[in-house]
């Protein structure tokens, strides 16, 4: 298969970036994506030209660690799936393809194809967890979790931590990202001594670092490639009401 | 050579050892353990819970990881579980039969001590995981649910859907997210280790490099914990996430640390085949699949290429049911992994490349319906259409086995210090408790017990002798290393060649692959070691920008031994062949200089408890 690409070139965060064409030739339709990128760079530096930087690793859609927006769409056409699981046989033989970053002014671009996505890390820190100290945890089965309530934590916990939500929200909200840390914790009896600091935080952290809101387009559930549900965004909501009455009520 | 090279097993009956020791071990007190600085490099299982643990005592921690996120560290692509030894199924199970059953798994090459203490903590990373919000899979009683796991008679499994190491993971994340925030740890991402620095024969620092800016920047500490992973990725195509290389290990191992083991390297025998040569990595397919999936391949190799649907039934060969009629499909990983290259070797492997066997549900679709398999595998039958773009409702799967883990790693004693005195190693980046082949659901199970259970209580030990003796960044030891560090990456730019590392990297991963991977042979060894070093020098001519090199001479480990399979020793009906008289230890290298072929010590292994029989699964 051939292919025309144009792609996101950008040497640094300050200097103005590009979309810059490149054609290549008998790619099989069984290679991925990302292995097609690989091919490029491959030839480029052949050619003494400095090769696409462009972030992945596992390649098995489970670390989130690849980002690109093809044709507009973050991850590319084939949902549900990383960009690592995306293959050429769902492109057409001849096709443009455009590839950029995950546009999101809370991601700033390192270079090319690569953003820095420290933020999401800074959410979590400000209170996505439970305080155990190794050694002090009972006897594991000494609280009955309801099987209902332990699903609903595994749903929410899924999430790779990719922001592929931000990257398609019109407002670049990650209201998905920190809704499915805040769900996952709420749903299950440990996390609930720190519920309503733990929310009230994260959402301080989250706004002050320049996210957007959300408006219920579901852009966000639509890309992302674990699936959460934009239901987990209303369950945030509750939790952020809840904590701010109990906290107005000097609880 | 640096340091000692003892075990320091306690002395005592196995069940108390971990006990006594304990009791008897050196403490920091906890004023003074804000006056330590330590160094934890990687942010997986082991090195994530050892960096949480050990900023919440107090310490004073950097954690390294070449990620752009901690949370982002390999461990999170483990599948199927962790093991524990509950006994929440009333089925018979504890802590000796975890001990029994992972000690024979491994072929009765590791340490009886070290295995022990592993199946005791086990329960208490149930326990720890459960506090921190990991969403184990529960029954309707709202209590945790197991599963079984091959080589054990028990159901002790403990797993969250198919993600368990990325919600393990997550749970160790969040500890060390607190952490960070709390000002306890602090956190360098996208930074790898160029080398190790040791002062006065004590590991006291790291030279680190910025995957972003190029900075080469030089971190002392009171001690070095290497959690940095195996190195499966020397085979180019493995299971293992594109970035992990085994650097971490080796520089220390350049340094003068032992390198243990390195022939046990684990084939998973269900991965997705190799498509072509521009494939960048291999994908798993749990290995529940072959509860109904049946194995087979043509028994001509003319009918390789037909559609399989056109190959009749007396034109297949089930070649597992065959070979190993009470297992059937089930047999273990080494043997049917072995057994696909066997059949592949005859030339009657299907797919295009030749290298594949198919995994064909059709009878079980016609037994159970194709809603039941998809109730039960759906989401491996997606993935596996994503990669492949078929529908293995319809046509049979095709598998081939591919590197996953290595048991074999740097040398360390029980408090899991190297012979560099200072230099820890945990997790998979040690050699520890897995012997020669590791059973499923042990992984998680072994870096979570390094690294927030056995660490912490055996580091104090080391540093309560090292109070103030934390050298300057600025001294000749540092700089030293810098320099090394300097003249490697100008030597590297200098090449300036015409070949781009991958295409080295895969070259030396199809060597090894052919001649040191699922079976070695005399001949076959000494070819590659005749080979290894041309393409090193080729290397040095001809690159065009950064990379790593390695090799180990496996001669020495002149028996089989679990997924270490040398075809000069097997039984009459293809196991592997132990020869306990003369190699029942541990076989740990020291490097020798560049060039120089390195130098083989033993440790004995001492079994009081258990007795050494020939492990069969028949």
């Amino acid at each position: 298969m051939n292919f025309r690409l144009r792609i996101w070139r950008q040497p640094n965060r300050k200097s103005p970036g590009k979309l810059v064409d490149y054609d290549i030739r008998d790619i099989s339709p069984n290679t991925s994506f990302l292995e097609m990128l690989d091919i490029l760079n491959e030839t480029l530096l052949g050619r003494d030209e400095e090769p696409i930087a462009f972030d992945s690793d596992c390649r098995e859609g489970i670390c989130g660690t690849c980002s690109l927006t093809i044709n507009g769409e973050a991850h590319g056409p084939d949902h549900p799936g990383a960009v690592c699981e995306l293959y050429m046989r769902k492109f057409r033989d001849g096709a443009t393809i455009i590839v950029e970053p995950f546009h999101v002014g809370s991601f700033p671009i390192v270079k090319d194809l690569v953003i820095d996505r420290s933020v999401l890390d800074r959410i979590v820190q400000a209170g996505g967890f439970i305080s155990a100290r190794a050694g002090s945890a009972p006897e594991a089965n000494s609280i009955p979790v309801p099987k209902h309530n332990a699903d609903l934590a595994m749903e929410a916990a899924a999430c790779i931590g990719c922001g592929a939500c931000a990257a398609a929200c019109p407002n670049g909200s990650a209201m998905l990202f920190t809704s499915a840390k805040v769900s996952h914790l709420a749903f299950l009896p440990q996390g609930d001594p720190e519920r309503a600091s733990r929310v009230l935080k994260m959402v301080q952290v989250m706004d002050a670092e320049g996210f957007g809101n959300c408006t219920n387009t579901y852009e966000c559930e639509a890309v992302c490639p674990a699936e959460i549900s934009a239901s987990f965004i209303a369950k945030l909501n509750r939790e952020y009401a809840r904590a701010v009455l109990q906290r107005s009520a000097g609880e | 050579m640096i340091g000692t090279f003892d075990a320091k097993i306690p002395a005592g009956p196995l069940a108390q050892k971990w006990r006594s020791h304990r009791d008897h071990s050196r403490l920091v007190s906890p004023n003074n353990r804000r006056k330590f600085e330590i160094i934890v490099v990687g942010s997986g299982l082991a090195g994530g819970s050892a960096a949480a643990t050990l900023g919440e005592l107090g310490y004073r921690v950097k954690c390294f990881c070449f990620q752009d996120s901690p949370r982002r560290a390999h461990s999170i692509a483990a599948q199927g579980g962790i093991n524990a030894a509950k006994n929440y199924q009333n089925d018979g199970d504890s802590v000796y039969r975890l001990f029994y059953d992972t000690i024979k798994g491994g072929d009765f090459r590791s340490r009886e001590a070290n295995v022990y203490r592993l199946a005791q903590i086990a329960n208490n990373i149930i326990d720890q995981c459960v506090a921190q919000g990991v969403p184990f899979a529960r029954e309707y009683s709202g209590y945790l649910a197991n599963r079984s796991f091959g080589g054990a008679q028990v159901s002790r499994t403990f797993y969250a859907r198919g993600q368990t190491g990325q919600q393990l993971l997550l749970g160790c994340y969040q500890a060390l997210c607190r952490q960070i925030a709390a000002d306890t740890v602090r956190m360098l991402p996208q930074t790898e280790m160029l080398d190790l620095v040791i002062v006065d024969g004590r590991a006291k620092g790291i030279i680190t490099r910025n995957l972003r800016s190029g900075h080469i920047d030089k971190h002392a500490a009171d001690a070095v914990v290497l959690a940095s992973g195996g190195y499966g990725n020397v085979y180019y195509l493995s299971t293992n996430a594109r970035g992990c290389n085994v650097t971490g290990t080796y520089r220390a191992y350049k340094r003068g640390a032992l390198f243990a083991n390195p022939s046990f390297t684990q084939i998973h025998p269900t991965c997705i085949p190799v498509s072509g040569e521009h494939q960048s990595k291999l994908t798993l397919m749990s290995e529940s699949l072959r509860n109904d999936g049946r194995v087979w391949v043509p028994k001509r190799k003319e009918n390789r290429e037909k559609v399989p649907g056109e190959i009749p039934e007396a034109d297949r060969d089930y070649y597992l049911e065959r070979k190993y009629p009470s297992y059937g499909n089930l047999a273990p990983r080494d043997i049917s992994s072995r057994a696909a290259k066997e059949v592949c070797d005859e030339g009657r492997g299907v797919g295009h490349s030749g290298r594949g066997v198919y995994l064909d549900f059709a009878d079980a679709i016609k037994r159970l319906g194709e809603e039941t398999i998809r109730e039960r595998y759906g989401n491996l039958f997606e993935v596996y259409e994503k990669i492949t773009g078929e529908d293995a409702y319809k046509v049979p799967m095709r598998i081939y086995p591919a590197v996953h883990y290595t048991m074999g790693g740097l040398w360390v004693d029980y408090d899991l210090m190297s012979n560099v005195p200072g230099l820890f190693v945990i997790g998979e980046a040690n050699f520890s408790d897995h012997g020669a082949n590791r059973l499923g659901a042990s992984a998680l199970m072994q870096g979570l017990a390094d690294g927030y259970f056995v660490l912490p209580n055996t580091l104090p030990n080391y540093l309560a002798g090292q109070m103030g003796k934390r050298p300057s960044p600025d001294c000749p030891e540092f700089r030293e290393a810098e320099q090394n560090v300097h003249a490697r990456i100008d030597r590297l730019l200098k090449v300036n060649g015409t070949r781009s590392l991958d295409s080295f990297h895969r070259d030396l991963g199809l060597l090894l692959w052919e001649k040191c991977g699922m079976s070695r042979h005399e001949n076959g060894l000494r070819e590659a070691l005749q080979k290894i070093p041309e393409l090193r020098e080729e290397f040095w001519r001809d690159v065009r920008v950064l990379g790593s090199d390695e090799d180990f001479n496996q001669f020495e480990r002149d028996e089989s031994a679990g997924a270490h399979f040398r075809e000069e020793h097997q039984t009459p009906d293809g196991e592997a062949l132990r020869d306990d008289e003369r190699h029942a230890a541990v076989f740990a290298w020291e490097f020798g200089g560049d060039g120089q072929a390195p130098k083989l010590h033993r440790e004995p292994l001492h079994f009081e408890t258990v007795d050494l029989t020939q492990r069969s699964y028949k």
